[in-house]
C-alpha cells in the first residue's frame, strides 16, 4: 500500500510553493516518513525555519511550525528548546540561511550540542531570491551575482558542522531517497545537535545556468558524485576528486547534551539552596 | 513581608523581571546593561528559569522570542550597538505578535559611541528601529524603583497586548544605587498571556472578530499553528497583495495606540500654575525637579511633565500642557530627537527650547536652570 502522508499535512495547503523539478519535495516527504516511522506525536513537534524556499516546508506540516527570519531559525530553535527541553525541535534552512546569514548561528548551535536537528537543504544556491551564489555554490559555476563563474572559494557543511562540535553529522541526497529515511530517522532520534546536510537541485536558478539540461540531469550528478561512506573510504586517492561520502559521517553518542547539562545544573543549584534552608 | 533593598538599577530591573514571573533570558553581554545578565544569570537557576548567554544580539532576541512561544516568559536587555542588532527580530515579535521584554540601557551612540556614557539618543530608535509600521510600548523610568515596578509593568503590558515591549532608561539610572521596595508576591498584579479555550475545532492565532489581541496558545499544547513574519490571515499563514494586510497592520497598531489610557502613565510636577515647562524623562527629569524648585525659590512659575511611557506618545496630554504653557523646555541626552515629537503634539501653541547634550556628562541643574531664566 502506498504510504499516507496525510496524517502528517495540513489540510489546504497544498499545492506548496516548489518550482517543478525542484528536488526539496521529495525531501519533505522523506522526512515525513521518518517522522511517521518515529510515531512522533505531533503536539510534541516544533519545526522552526528562516528564509528561503527550503524554509516554506515546516507551513505544510501539522505541527508547531515557526517560519523565522533570514538566518535566525536556530536561534528561535534554541529559546523554544530551553524553555521546553522535552519536546522535539527541527530546524531547517537553505544553504545561504544555515552557512551565510545564520552561519554563526550555525556553529554555536553546533559548539552547543543542543538537542535540535538541523536540516540544511543544500542546492548549491539562493534559491528564493533568483540564484545567487552562495558559500557552496561550486567555484566556476554560474550564478546571478557570478556572471563569470563563481570565483568564491567554499564551505563544506558537514566538515563545519563536525567541527563547530556537532554530535551527529550525516549527508544524503534527493537521489538517495531510501538512505536519506534512514539519516534522518537516526539523526532525529540522537541527542545532541544532528546536522542533516541535504543535497538537492535547484533547476530554476541554479541547473539551467549551468549545464545541466533539467531536473533529472541534477538528479544524476548525485547519483554519480555521491556514494556511500565506506565505499567512498575505499577509493584511491586519484578517483575521489568531485565526489563526496554519503551516510552518517560523524557521531558521538556520549557527548553532553546543553539542556541537561544546564538544567542539571540548575536543579542542583535549587537542591543546595533547599539544603541550606 | 515586602523586602528593602539597595539595589543598582539594572539589578532592579532584574529584580523587577523575576516578580513578574520571567523564566527565560537570552542575552549578550555588553556594557552598560550587563549587570541584568549577571544578576538574572545567578537568580533563574534558582527558580527553575533559565538563562543563556547567546552568540550576539540578534540570537539573544530570537532565542527570547522562541522561548515566549514555547509558553516562557522572556527577557533580553542591551544597550547601542546590541539594540541596533535585535531590531529586525523586534519587528518579527511585533508582526507575530509575540510578548517579550527588551531592556535597553542606553549610552552614548552612533556605532560603540560611548560605552559607558550616559544618554537618551535610542529614544527614535525605540519607536522607529525596525522597518515597516509597527506598534511600539516603551516605557521610561527614572528612578531605581521606577525600574524594577515598570519592568513589571512591561512583563504585564506585553502578555495584555501580544507585543514586545521596551524599558529604555540611560545609564545614570542603570548604574545608579537606590532604595528599592520589592512587594510581596500578589501586591502588583501580575499578567499572564489570554489563551484560547481548550478545545476549540479550529483555532485561529489572529483571528480578530472578538477584539484587537487574539487570544493566543503556546506551542506543545494542541493547538498546532503556524507563525511567520510574513503578512498573514487569521490562520497564521502567509497572503500577498490582500487588503487584510492593510487592515491588519493597523490593528496592531490601534492595540497600543488605542489603548493610551492603559498604556500611558505620566508624572506631572509642579505643574498646576506653571507657566513655563519642562518635558523631560530619565536623568534629565530628575535635574529637572532640582532645576525647578530652584525657579520656583526665586519665585518663577515651572513645572514638569515626565511621561514613563514615552511610546505610544502621551499626544493629548502633552497637548494640553503645551496649551497651559508659554514654552516647554526639553532636556535630552541627544542632539534633539524626543523634541521633534514634543513640537509635534504642541501644533505651535507655545515656544519649544532644548538642552542638548551628548559629551558623556548629564544634563545639570544649573543648565536647565540658566534656560528657565532665558525664557521666563
Ligand atoms: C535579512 C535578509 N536578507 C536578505 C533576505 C533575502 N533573502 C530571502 S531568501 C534568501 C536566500 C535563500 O537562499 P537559501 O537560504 O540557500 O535557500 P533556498 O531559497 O535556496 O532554499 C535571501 C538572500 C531576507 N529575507 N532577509
Ligand atoms: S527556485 Fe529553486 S529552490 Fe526555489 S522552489 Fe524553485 S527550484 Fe526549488
Amino acid at each position: 500500500m502506498a504510504f499516507d502522508y496525510s496524517p502528517y499535512l495540513r489540510g489546504g495547503k497544498l499545492p506548496h510553493i516548489w518550482c517543478p523539478g525542484c528536488t526539496y519535495g521529495i525531501v519533505f516527504k522523506s522526512l515525513l516518513r521518518s517522522l511517521d516511522g518515529l510515531k512522533q506525536n505531533k503536539d510534541d513537534l516544533a519545526l522552526v525555519s528562516g528564509i528561503g524556499c527550503a524554509s516554506r516546508l515546516p507551513g505544510y506540516v501539522d505541527a508547531n511550525t515557526l517560519h523565522t527570519a533570514h538566518g535566525r531559525a536556530l536561534t528561535f530553535a534554541t529559546g523554544i528548546k530551553m524553555a521546553r527541553p522535552e519536546k522535539r525541535v527541527i530546524a531547517m534552512s537553505g544553504d545561504g540561511d544555515a552557512t551565510a546569514i545564520g552561519g554563526n548561528h550555525f556553529i554555536h548551535a553546533c559548539r552547543r550540542n543542543i538537542d535540535i536537528t538541523v536540516l540544511v537543504f543544500n542546492n548549491y544556491i539562493y534559491g528564493m531570491t533568483g540564484g545567487q551564489h552562495s558559500p557552496t555554490t561550486p567555484v566556476g559555476h554560474k550564478a546571478s551575482t557570478m556572471t563569470y563563474g563563481n570565483v568564491d572559494p567554499n564551505f563544506d557543511i558537514a566538515k563545519l558542522a563536525i567541527g563547530a562540535g556537532a554530535s551527529f553529522v550525516a549527508r544524503g541526497t534527493a537521489y538517495h531517497v531510501p538512505a536519506l529515511d534512514k539519516i534522518l530517522t537516526e539523526a532525529i532520534e540522537h541527542k545532541g545537535l544532528s546536522v542533516v546536510e541535504v543535497i538537492n537541485a535547484c533547476p530554476t536558478t541554479h541547473g539551467r545556468r549551468n549545464k545541466f539540461k533539467n531536473a533529472t540531469d541534477q538528479l544524476l550528478w548525485m547519483k554519480d558524485s555521491f556514494l556511500p561512506k565506506a565505499a567512498f573510504e575505499k577509493l584511491p586517492a586519484d578517483k575521489t576528486e568531485g565526489k563526496l561520502p554519503l551516510g552518517v559521517l560523524y557521531k558521538d553518542g556520549n557527548a553532553t547534551e546543553y539542556c541537561e547539562t544546564y538544567f542539571a545544573m540548575t536543579a542542583g543549584v535549587r537542591a543546595q539552596n533547599e539544603g541550606r534552608a | 513581608m515586602s523586602k528593602t533593598k539597595l539595589l543598582q538599577g539594572n539589578e532592579a530591573c532584574a529584580e523587577g523581571a523575576l516578580y513578574a514571573g520571567c523564566n527565560f533570558f537570552g542575552g549578550y553581554p555588553i556594557t552598560p546593561s550587563t549587570e541584568v545578565a549577571e544578576y538574572l544569570s545567578r537568580e533563574l537557576p534558582k527558580v527553575g528559569g533559565a538563562f543563556i548567554q547567546m552568540e550576539d544580539e540578534i540570537a539573544a532576541m530570537g532565542s527570547v522570542i522562541g522561548a515566549s512561544l514555547a509558553g516562557a516568559k522572556a527577557l533580553t536587555a542591551t544597550s547601542g550597538p546590541g539594540f541596533s542588532l535585535k531590531q529586525e527580530n523586534l519587528g518579527y515579535a511585533m508582526i507575530t505578535e509575540i510578548p517579550c521584554v527588551v531592556i535597553d540601557v542606553m549610552r552614548g551612540g552612533p556605532s560603540t559611541g560611548v560605552p559607558t556614557g550616559p544618554s537618551q539618543s535610542d529614544i527614535m530608535q525605540c519607536k522607529w528601529g525596525t522597518h515597516g509600521d509597527h506598534p511600539v510600548i516603551c516605557l521610561t523610568p527614572g528612578y531605581v524603583q521606577e525600574i524594577f515596578d515598570e519592568t513589571v509593568r512591561a512583563f504585564n503590558l506585553s502578555e495584555k497586548y501580544r507585543t514586545p515591549v521596551i524599558v529604555a532608561y540611560d545609564e545614570i539610572i542603570g548604574h545608579m544605587r537606590e532604595r528599592v521596595e520589592i512587594p510581596d508576591q500578589g501586591v502588583i498584579p501580575v499578567v499572564n498571556r489570554t489563551k484560547p479555550p481548550q478545545g476549540l475545532a479550529k483555532y485561529l492565532p489572529y483571528d480578530d472578530t472578538k477584539g484587537d489581541v487574539p487570544p493566543m496558545a503556546n506551542f506543545f499544547e494542541g493547538y498546532r499553528y503556524h507563525v511567520t513574519g510574513l503578512n498573514h490571515a487569521p490562520d497564521g499563514f502567509p497572503i500577498n497583495a490582500h487588503p487584510r494586510i492593510h487592515t491588519d497592520e493597523e490593528r496592531l497598531i490601534r492595540k497600543v495606540d488605542g489603548n493610551r489610557a492603559d498604556i500611558c502613565k505620566n508624572e506631572l510636577y509642579k505643574t498646576e500654575d506653571a507657566e513655563i515647562g519642562i518635558f523631560a524623562y530619565g536623568a534629565s527629569a530628575r535635574a529637572a525637579k532640582d532645576a525647578i524648585d530652584a525657579a520656583r525659590a526665586e519665585g518663577i512659575k515651572v513645572g514638569l511633565f515626565r511621561p514613563l511611557t514615552m511610546w505610544p506618545f502621551p499626544e493629548e496630554a502633552v497637548c494640553a500642557f503645551a496649551k497651559q504653557v508659554k514654552t516647554i523646555i526639553v532636556p535630552e541626552l541627544s542632539l534633539g530627537q524626543i523634541i521633534l515629537e514634543v513640537e509635534r503634539v504642541s501644533k505651535a501653541q507655545c515656544g519649544i527650547e532644548g538642552i542638548f547634550r551628548v559629551d558623556g556628562d548629564p544634563i545639570t541643574p544649573a543648565q536647565i536652570l540658566a534656560k528657565i531664566k532665558e525664557v521666563k
